[in-house]
């Protein structure tokens, strides 16, 4: 069903204002503009516009190489960026048949959790922001550094690593990378409490959290949310548990889940997340070998046979998806990328109906859609 | 006569001057005070210290273009920084510094004063709100009347106990109650949380900043405000945290009275106990969220302004059982 493109000022109605909330908004975190309806406070209607940071990803992708396309990836969920390449790898390495060895799928599998870390804090940071706390963004910014100097030393760059690779990563991890690593689980392990103090314990917060945008399950699932935010309204749905890859099988953790659906509970599943993500690379820095492949049996041209495939990963927003159509050439016939935000913003009409302007803020921060994912 | 219109004219022209600095560096204690509560350094680069930032940026905001939005009302869009600004920085006026002739005006009602001129300058809020033709500001300037509605009552509520054992709204017998007797902050602590509570609200910082919460409304009543008419409205806003912080060190904290016996040096005292509140406020803004406009509004009227009438009925019990103390 479609619905409606815009929002009309019903003639004749006066007490209804017409707000077009973005695209330039200190709180749309990007570029969504969301026009809406407010009656006083209370929010009548609201339709969400997007498309304002589209880079015709899937069409470039076409005219670029297998190796090229991994860099592009990136810059889908920027926040997360290093998940990103990963289903479009894995995709190709299955038409490729190359086999990935253990060590290579548990180094992916630090940086993976790694970056989910680093994406829940910015996060957090932006969130807290968004409901009038000015602090805790320049704390989580600060963790996250460490996990970005982390993958400055291995991969050389930051955000945007471009490190995995067909049937592995780019090269070896650097030599201080595990006690790197450790150094700064212990360090996040010892913040964690502050962050369940300040945030989640705070009656401030809990009041304008709990029983705020609640999502029902079936709302959920209908409008095909993921990650987060569809744990949050009681599915345990998990990529990592439905279709795992890398070396997902061999750990242990949980998915974290609660039934009420409210942005207080969005916001905890997140924390649980990171909490799992600490347990998960704890794990896998146990397994890794210090040496050994980094790097599977790769051809130096990456022709795949013809076929397709679809690959998926849970990235930090939830359920990334990449489909792969090959021709057998050096470049694939058509990339189509599936992602969770773009999915988790058709949720906007929804909650943002019924609530007041001050909510919607916090509806939105609970969401946590970055925009070079829902657009690409 | 004349003499004595001039002693005023001169007091009223160096307390405009004193708050205008203190605004000044307001400014620059609020930008590095958070800067420590945040690990990062805040401005260090002009002056030492970062000392002449203030000066920086006053020069940066003179030469600023002065917009005014086409939809604008021109008069009132004119006249309503120039509210906010008077009636903020009139606020002090009545407020003492040190004994007898150290305040612009001792009057009778002194309290009520304040009361009356930093409650007008609402009207600047609301104006601008109106008057900028644009819908963010509109929303700013009706939560801020809003939250007048539910604050103001609480505020007035918390004050009433304290005039009634002192037994005079004239500031300078509250703080000579005060040298005599010992501290409202003890005698009055009830009043004292719902008032510094209420008057957080007031000086609209977090919790209740919702009237400019940037992430909702922009920049709230002044998101079409630029340049010098910026300013105001910032100055106006710092003067009602400065001009509160010392109200609350004057109610409940002895003023300008030397604590422990101490020597009287006029200024400094009230400086120092203005400068805990000031801290304070900081404190709070460094480390809370902000509330909902209407969950604050509910928290006035629910819990804040029921405790303070209770508590004022248990004031005036004792009051009329013991006479005045």
């Amino acid at each position: 069903m479609r619905g409606p493109t815009t929002v009309e000022p019903v003639p004749g109605r006066t007490d209804e204002l017409i707000i077009n909330m973005g695209p330039q908004h200190p709180a749309t975190h990007g570029v969504l503009k969301v026009v809406i309806g407010v009656e006083g406070e209370r929010i009548t209607r609201a339709v969400p516009h997007i498309g304002f940071l589209h880079r015709n990803h899937e069409k470039i992708e076409e005219a670029r190489t297998y190796p090229q396309i991994i860099t592009y990836t990136d810059r889908m969920d920027y926040v997360s960026g290093l998940q990103n390449e990963l289903p479009f790898i894995l995709a190709v390495e299955d038409l490729l048949g190359v086999e990935v060895p253990p060590r290579a799928k548990l180094i992916r599998t630090i940086f993976f959790e790694l970056f989910r870390i680093a994406s829940h804090l910015v996060w957090l940071g932006t969130g807290m922001l968004d409901l009038g706390a000015i602090t805790p963004f320049l704390y989580t910014f600060r963790d996250r550094e460490m996990i970005l100097e982390i993958t400055e030393k291995t991969a050389g760059a930051r955000m945007l690593p471009n490190y995995f690779t067909f049937g592995g990563v780019r090269r070896d991890v650097h030599p201080d990378f595990f006690k790197d690593v450790a150094h700064f689980l212990d360090f996040f392990e010892t913040r964690l409490p502050d962050y369940y103090a300040l945030v989640l314990d705070s009656p401030v917060f809990q009041a304008r959290a709990v029983g705020v945008g609640v999502l029902s399950r079936e709302r959920a699932i209908a409008r095909g949310a993921s990650g987060p935010v569809i744990r949050a309204s009681g599915v345990a749905y998990d990529v990592r548990k439905a279709e795992p890859y890398d070396a997902y099988p061999e750990l242990e953790f949980e998915v974290p889940t609660r039934p009420e659906g409210d942005v207080f509970a969005r916001f905890w599943v997140r924390f649980k997340e990171m909490e799992e993500s600490v347990k998960i690379i704890r794990q896998a820095l146990e397994k890794t070998p210090k040496t050994g492949p980094y790097k599977g049996k790769v051809p130096p041209r990456v022709k795949p046979k013809p076929g397709a495939r679809y690959r998926a990963v849970e990235i930090s927003r939830g359920h990334l998806g990449t489909y792969v159509v090959s021709d057998g050439s050096e470049r694939p016939l058509r990339v189509k990328h599936r992602s969770p935000s773009f999915a988790n913003l058709q949720l906007i009409p929804d909650l943002f109906v019924g609530a007041r302007f001050a909510d919607a803020i916090a509806i939105l921060s609970s969401l946590d859609p970055v925009f070079g994912e829902v657009d690409r | 006569m004349l003499w004595q219109l001039f002693v005023t004219a001169v007091k009223a022209l160096v307390l405009i001057l004193a708050l205008l600095f203190t605004f000044a560096y307001i400014t620059w204690i609020m930008r590095r005070g958070l800067a420590r509560f945040q690990v990062r350094l805040g401005p260090n680069r002009v002056g030492p210290a970062g000392l002449l930032q203030p000066i920086a940026d006053a020069v940066k905001a003179i030469f600023k273009e002065d917009l005014t939005v086409a939809r604008a009302d021109r008069v009132l869009y004119w006249l309503a920084p120039l509210i906010a600004f008077t009636f903020a920085l009139a606020a002090f006026a009545v407020i003492p510094v040190g004994p007898d002739g150290w305040v612009v005006a001792n009057l009778d009602m002194g309290v009520l004063y304040v009361f009356a001129v930093s409650e007008l300058a609402v009207y600047g809020i609301f104006l601008a709100g109106w008057a900028s033709g644009s819908k963010y500001p509109l929303m700013g300037g009706l939560r801020s009347i809003a939250a007048l509605v539910g604050y103001e009552l609480a505020l007035g509520m918390a004050i009433l106990p304290v005039v009634l054992m002192a037994g005079s709204l004239n500031l300078q017998d509250i703080v000579a109650w005060q040298q005599t007797h010992g501290y409202f902050i003890l005698w009055q602590f009830p009043a004292f949380l719902v008032y510094f509570v209420a008057s957080l609200a007031e000086m609209s910082r977090t919790p209740f900043d919702f009237a400019e919460a940037e992430q909702e409304l922009v920049a709230g009543f002044h998101t079409e405000y630029a340049s010098m008419k910026f300013v105001s409205f910032y100055i106006a806003e710092l003067l009602h945290w400065i001009t509160g912080s010392a109200l609350i060190a004057t109610l409940f904290l002895g003023g300008w009275a030397a604590p422990f016996g101490l020597p009287q040096i006029p200024v400094l005292w009230l400086f120092l106990k203005w400068a805990i509140f000031i801290f304070l406020v900081l404190w709070i803004w460094a480390s809370w969220f902000r509330t909902r406009y209407d969950q604050m509004i509910r928290f006035a009227w629910g819990v804040l302004l029921p405790a303070a009438t209770v508590w004022f009925l248990i004031t005036a019990y004792y009051v009329a059982k013991g006479g005045a103390l």
